[in-house]
Parts: C-alpha cells; sequence; structure tokens
C-alpha cells in the first residue's frame, strides 16, 4: 500500500485558495483590531486561529462572516470580491462564541432553521436536519428548548445548525470553551471525523494552544492584529519565527546572547565566563548581533555529572521540581540567575525523581535540539 | 418576624382608601336601584340593561374599543420599530435628537398635543373622526410603546439576530422569525398598555374627535355636566374593569417577558 499523499496545497504554488486576505485592515475608531493581514485558506483546511486575548480573532472570523466590513484590503472567496455581500449571501456560516441558539425554537427547529430559509421542501427539511442530528448525536433531543439541555448538548445544536447548510466556510468561535477537559478531547476528534467526512473547510479560533495543535492542519498565530506565523502544527512547535510564537506554543526556554556564526551553526554567548552554546542554523548572521536561542524543556537533558561530549552544557542548581505524572519538570537556575526548565517522561514507576531540591545539576543538549532566532 | 404595626397597618389603610375610596363608592353606587345617586334603595343591575339600551353610548364605546384597538396596533408597530432603531443603528447622526423626539410626547402636557394636532388636521383639511382620533393617539402612545420594547430590546443578545442573518434571512426575516417572537411579551405589554391610555384618554380626544365620533369619557364628561346618573356609574364600573384587567394583563405580560429574558440570557451563555 502506498503512502495516502499529505495534504499540505499552500506548499503548491499552483492551488487556488479558497479565501485570500489581501491587506485586510479593520480599525474601530482610531483602534486598530486587525493590521494588514494577508492570508490564504484552502478548500478542505482546518485552520486555527490562536493568539492572546484581543488580538483579534473575533473580528477576523466577524470580517469572514459578514458582520463588519474591513476598513482597507480585501477578501476574495473563490476568487470573487466578498466586498458588500452580505452575511445571508456569504456561503459561509458561522458557530458564535456564545452558540447564539434561539431560545424559542426546538433543537429540531434551531437545526432546520438555515435550511427553511433556503426555501427546500419540507422533506428533504426533515431528512437533513435528521441526518445533522445524528452526526452530533442528538437524536433523543429533537423537541427540547436550548434551556432544556445541557451546555455540552447546547454547543452540539450549534454546530450541527452551522454545518446544515453544508457551507463551504465554516467559522467555529471557540467552540468548546464550555467543555470539560475530557468532553474537549472527544469532541476535538469529533470535529476532525465531521471535517473529514464532510470535506468543509474550517477555521476555529481557540485560545486552547493543545487544542490547535491537535485539530489544524495549519495554525495562525497572532499577535496585536497581526499574524506572527502561520505553519502547520509541527512547524509552528519545532521551528517558530520568533521568541513571540515560540513562547506562546507550548514552554520554552529562551537565551539571549552576542552571536558568533560559524559554518552552518553558530555561538551564542550568554554570559561572561560560561562557554557558548552551539547551534545549527540556516541563518545568515552578522557577527556580534543580538540572537535568541529557543529549546523545548523536553529537549534538555539533566545529569548529575558532566556529560562527556555534548556540544552545549550548563550547570546549575534544582530550584523547584514539578511532577506531573507522566513527565517531570525541573526548573534549573543557571549563571546570570535564569532559569530554565528541563522535562523527563516518567517511564519507570519506581525510578523517579533523581534529583532534589538544591541538588547541583548539569543541563545539556545537542545542537540541532534548539532554534536560532532573531528577535 | 415582625408583627404588622398599628402604625403600619393605619398608614396603609389610609393610603389605600385615599386611592381607592371614590373608586369604590362609584362601583357600589352603580348597583344602586334608585335614580337618586345619592341615596341607598337597595342592590339592582338594572342600570346596566338600561345602558345596554342607550344608543348613544353604545355608539361611544363602539368607537373608543374602534380608536384603542386602531391606534394601539399602529402604536404597537411604529412605537416597537423606533425602539429597534434606537436599541440596534448604534451610532448615528442625530440619534440623541431622535430619542429624545420620540420620548418628548411623554413629558409634554395634554392640551399642548391635543392642540397642536386639531391644528394640523384642520392645516391639512382633515375631516375630525375616527381617523384623527386614532392618528393622535398613536402619536402620544407610540412612545409609551417604545419605550416598554426598548427596555427589553437593551438585553436581547445582539448574536442572535447575527445568527439569523448568518443562516439566511434578510435583516426583515430576522426580526420577524427571531428577535419579535422572543421579544413578544414586552410587545404585547405595550400593545395593553397603549390600549388602555387611549381608552383613557379624554383631553386629546375632545381636541381630536368631531361630531361623527365621540368617545366614551368624552360622552361620560358631557353627560356629567348635566347631573350624575346611574348609568354613568354603570358605565364608569365596565370601564374600570376593562382597564384594570388591561394593566394587570400589561404587567403579567412584562413580567413575563422579564423572566424569559433572564432565562434565554441563561441558556445563551455558554455556562452548563
Ligand atoms: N465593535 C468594537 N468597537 C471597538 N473595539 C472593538 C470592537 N470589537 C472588538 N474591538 C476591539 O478589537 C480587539 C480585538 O477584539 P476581538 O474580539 O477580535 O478579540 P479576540 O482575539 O477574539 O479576543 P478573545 O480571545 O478574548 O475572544 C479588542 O481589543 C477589542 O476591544
Ligand atoms: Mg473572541
Amino acid at each position: 500500500m502506498s503512502e495516502p499523499a499529505r495534504f499540505a496545497p499552500w506548499e503548491d504554488p499552483d492551488a487556488k485558495p479558497l479565501i485570500r486576505f489581501r491587506g485586510v485592515t479593520k480599525r474601530f475608531g482610531t483602534f486598530t483590531a486587525i493590521d494588514g493581514i494577508d492570508l490564504d485558506i484552502f478548500e478542505s483546511e482546518f485552520f486555527a486561529l490562536l493568539g492572546p486575548s484581543g488580538c483579534g480573532k473575533t473580528t477576523l472570523m466577524r470580517i469572514l462572516a459578514g458582520f463588519e466590513d474591513p476598513t482597507e484590503g480585501s477578501i476574495l472567496l473563490d476568487g470573487n470580491d466578498l466586498a458588500g455581500a452580505p452575511p445571508n449571501k456569504r456561503s459561509t456560516n458561522m458557530m458564535f462564541q456564545s452558540y447564539a441558539l434561539f431560545p424559542h425554537l426546538s433543537v429540531f427547529d434551531n437545526i432546520a432553521f438555515g435550511l427553511r430559509r433556503d426555501r427546500l421542501p419540507a422533506g428533504e427539511v426533515r431528512a437533513r436536519t435528521e441526518e445533522m442530528m445524528a452526526l452530533v448525536k442528538l437524536q433523543d433531543l429533537t423537541d427540547r428548548r436550548p434551556h432544556q439541555i445541557s451546555g455540552g448538548q447546547r454547543q452540539r445544536v450549534a454546530l450541527a445548525r452551522a454545518l446544515a447548510k453544508a457551507p463551504r466556510l465554516l467559522l467555529l468561535d471557540e467552540p468548546l470553551g464550555a467543555l470539560d477537559k475530557k468532553l474537549r478531547r472527544e469532541t476535538q476528534f469529533e470535529l476532525m471525523d465531521i471535517q473529514e467526512r464532510t470535506g468543509t473547510t474550517f477555521v476555529i479560533v481557540t485560545h486552547d494552544q493543545e487544542e490547535a495543535m491537535t485539530v489544524a492542519t495549519r495554525v495562525a498565530v497572532m499577535d496585536h492584529g497581526r499574524i506572527a506565523q502561520v505553519a502547520d502544527p509541527t512547524g509552528i512547535y519545532e521551528a517558530p519565527n520568533s521568541t513571540y510564537v515560540a513562547d506562546f506554543i507550548g514552554d520554552v526556554n529562551i537565551m539571549k546572547g552576542r552571536a558568533t556564526p560559524a559554518d552552518g551553526t553558530v555561538s551564542i554567548e550568554w554570559a561572561e565566563g560560561q562557554p557558548a552554546l552551539r547551534c545549527a542554523t540556516e541563518l545568515r548572521l552578522e557577527k556580534g548581533v543580538t540572537a535568541f536561542i529557543a529549546i523545548r524543556p523536553e529537549k534538555v537533558s539533566i545529569s548529575s555529572r558532566r556529560p562527556g561530549n555534548s556540544p552545549n552544557a550548563v550547570a546549575g542548581r534544582v530550584l523547584d521540581i514539578a511532577y506531573l505524572g507522566n513527565v517531570s519538570t525541573y526548573h534549573v537556575e543557571i549563571a546570570g540567575g535564569q532559569v530554565i526548565k528541563a522535562q523527563t517522561a516518567n517511564t519507570d514507576r519506581v525510578a523517579r525523581q533523581e534529583f532534589t531540591w538544591e541538588e547541583n545539576v548539569w543541563l545539556y543538549w545537542s545542537e540541532t535540539a534548539g532554534i536560532v532566532l532573531e528577535r | 418576624m415582625r408583627r404588622f404595626g398599628w402604625f403600619n397597618a393605619t398608614s396603609l389603610t389610609l393610603g389605600l382608601a385615599f386611592l381607592y375610596l371614590p373608586v369604590v363608592i362609584l362601583v357600589i353606587y352603580s348597583f344602586n336601584a334608585s335614580k337618586l345617586v345619592t341615596v341607598w334603595a337597595g342592590f339592582s343591575t338594572k342600570w346596566y340593561g338600561e345602558l345596554f339600551r342607550n344608543e348613544a353610548f353604545l355608539d361611544a364605546a363602539w368607537v373608543t374599543l374602534k380608536v384603542a384597538f386602531l391606534s394601539s396596533t399602529l402604536a404597537t408597530a411604529l412605537g416597537t420599530m423606533a425602539a429597534h432603531v434606537l436599541v440596534r443603528a448604534g451610532r448615528f447622526p442625530g440619534r440623541t435628537l431622535f430619542s429624545g423626539v420620540i420620548y418628548a410626547p411623554l413629558v409634554m402636557p395634554e392640551v399642548i398635543t391635543g392642540l397642536s394636532l386639531l391644528l394640523l388636521f384642520i392645516g391639512i383639511g382633515l375631516d375630525r373622526g375616527v381617523l384623527t382620533i386614532v392618528l393622535a393617539h398613536t402619536t402620544f402612545s407610540m412612545c409609551y410603546v417604545s419605550v416598554v420594547v426598548s427596555s427589553r430590546l437593551v438585553t436581547f443578545d445582539r448574536s442572535l439576530e447575527e445568527a439569523a442573518l448568518d443562516l439566511g434571512c434578510t435583516p426583515f426575516d430576522a426580526f420577524r422569525l427571531v428577535t419579535l417572537p422572543i421579544i413578544a411579551p414586552a410587545v404585547v405589554s405595550g400593545w395593553l398598555l397603549a390600549f388602555t391610555l387611549s381608552l383613557d384618554d379624554l383631553v386629546i380626544a375632545s381636541f381630536t374627535s368631531g361630531p361623527s365620533a365621540t368617545t366614551l369619557p368624552i360622552k361620560i364628561f358631557s353627560s356629567v355636566r348635566l347631573g350624575v346618573s346611574p348609568e354613568i356609574n354603570a358605565l364608569s364600573t365596565i370601564l374600570i374593569a376593562i382597564v384594570s384587567i388591561g394593566v394587570i394583563a400589561a404587567s403579567l405580560a412584562s413580567k413575563r417577558s422579564a423572566i424569559r429574558g433572564q432565562r434565554d440570557r441563561r441558556s445563551a451563555v455558554r455556562v452548563p
């Protein structure tokens, strides 16, 4: 059997995007909520928007849905400019951050609402609505009102309602915020499953970077109305383009210093009297510029003796140990007072916690463990 | 629990007596068998019978109901639209002026409203009759409706309308299919309020009514000037009953709307 082709239309220069943002800016008065965004989203993508509160995620969705007009720039859907198209004329549907279920209608009527607006025959409406209810497992709640069902069920009604019209583009604004962690996990997989089966293009907003990494084909990290980076989950995690992105996604140690480039690597002098850190990079850095090394905690090893031939070894003292069950994170203070996190997997039930507080240890990592960043 | 002291009891009794004694006396005397209003001669419902044989009163009652129904319906439509604009349209040039203009009739002396309407109707050559009373009542009661409806709309979750648009509704359909059913209790309560206001009104109606149409309050007022008859008492009792029912229904409707609004807000937010 052959490997299924990797889904990566963004790498194909000939691929036509479903959605294209061109220099989209949105200002509220003097405040710029969206700042010159250029972005392509492709058919059948599961695209995640990630960013701190107030960075403009909801605003971007509202522009896509047609509730706000961009102040500058344009959005193309299938190559057609969306400017001036009201929300009811767009082939997008939105699942609201607040769900926005119609309180005076039953679950069935909520889901059928959009289909009825298309003046479909009653039989077709019924069939499609029942199909949607089955999809989100709500068959037993047909006649209930939104206030008579649980938060998780409401969320699924909202999802089914947005999906019912089979939109080209489905916008999900923090769809899983109300759910507990376990249900959230299940629903994430359900969402991916639905997305795969329907082939709909999803754009999801989330606060939860783990969720974005789980469900998305690509992740965009936003910062004050701009897009800091767009990449697939691995790319965002392993090859962030800035300390902002590295810091936003997962845990990271960032060390700052002066760069001395060598062939394919760079040495970073990070503290007086300490050996420089070596890191592989393709960046062409000037000698003496300020640069950063970002290293994930799980890529930092910890040892009680000085490692023999590691390119990067730093002495330190254990400040704190966080035992999380599956992993332990050691907080180690190194020269200059910086605290570096090192994570070890607890693979053995008994032999965990080899190090204790105040113990002097060595941290070490390989040349390719970290990534060199210019900002 | 503290006892209901004699002081409280007295003030309550005095207050209620002050408010309702005249009304109670009127109601009691409407069941008086005597022709003389001030002399009690036993219980009887004959004045009610007389009343229903009095053509002039019946005509006036019919005009009053017609005017109340038409004007409250018109006022509800216009007042709801005005409230929607005020609450929804956000900032637009002249918004403050617009809301001021809508609410001004609330504090305008009725005599002035009546007089200015009279001048207008004469100016445009409109014959005074049912139509002019309806128009006049609509102008002053629509601001009450818009107060009632806009107080409901400010707590109405905007995203419900957006969801309706998103699912393919035109703005009008979104209003008709989503907003209106949800705020219906407030609209009904506004209608009932407008209906009762129109039923009650003497001043504006007397400016805008003509020989072809007289409303009950005008009829009562003019016949009282010739002397109070037991028939008038009976008629007033009926009016009091209708108005009380209207007011109670309106307050029940608005209470229901408030409760429903709360429940909807609770189910709209995502707390399970
Ligand atoms: N109608 C508006 N008028 C003025 N400012 C607005 C308006 N809507 C949003 N903003 C501002 O735009 C910025 C972005 O808001 P937005 O709702 O897009 O944030 P968000 O990324 O969705 O945040 P969260 O994660 O908290 O939902 C915020 O600073 C917000 O205050
Ligand atoms: Mg948001």
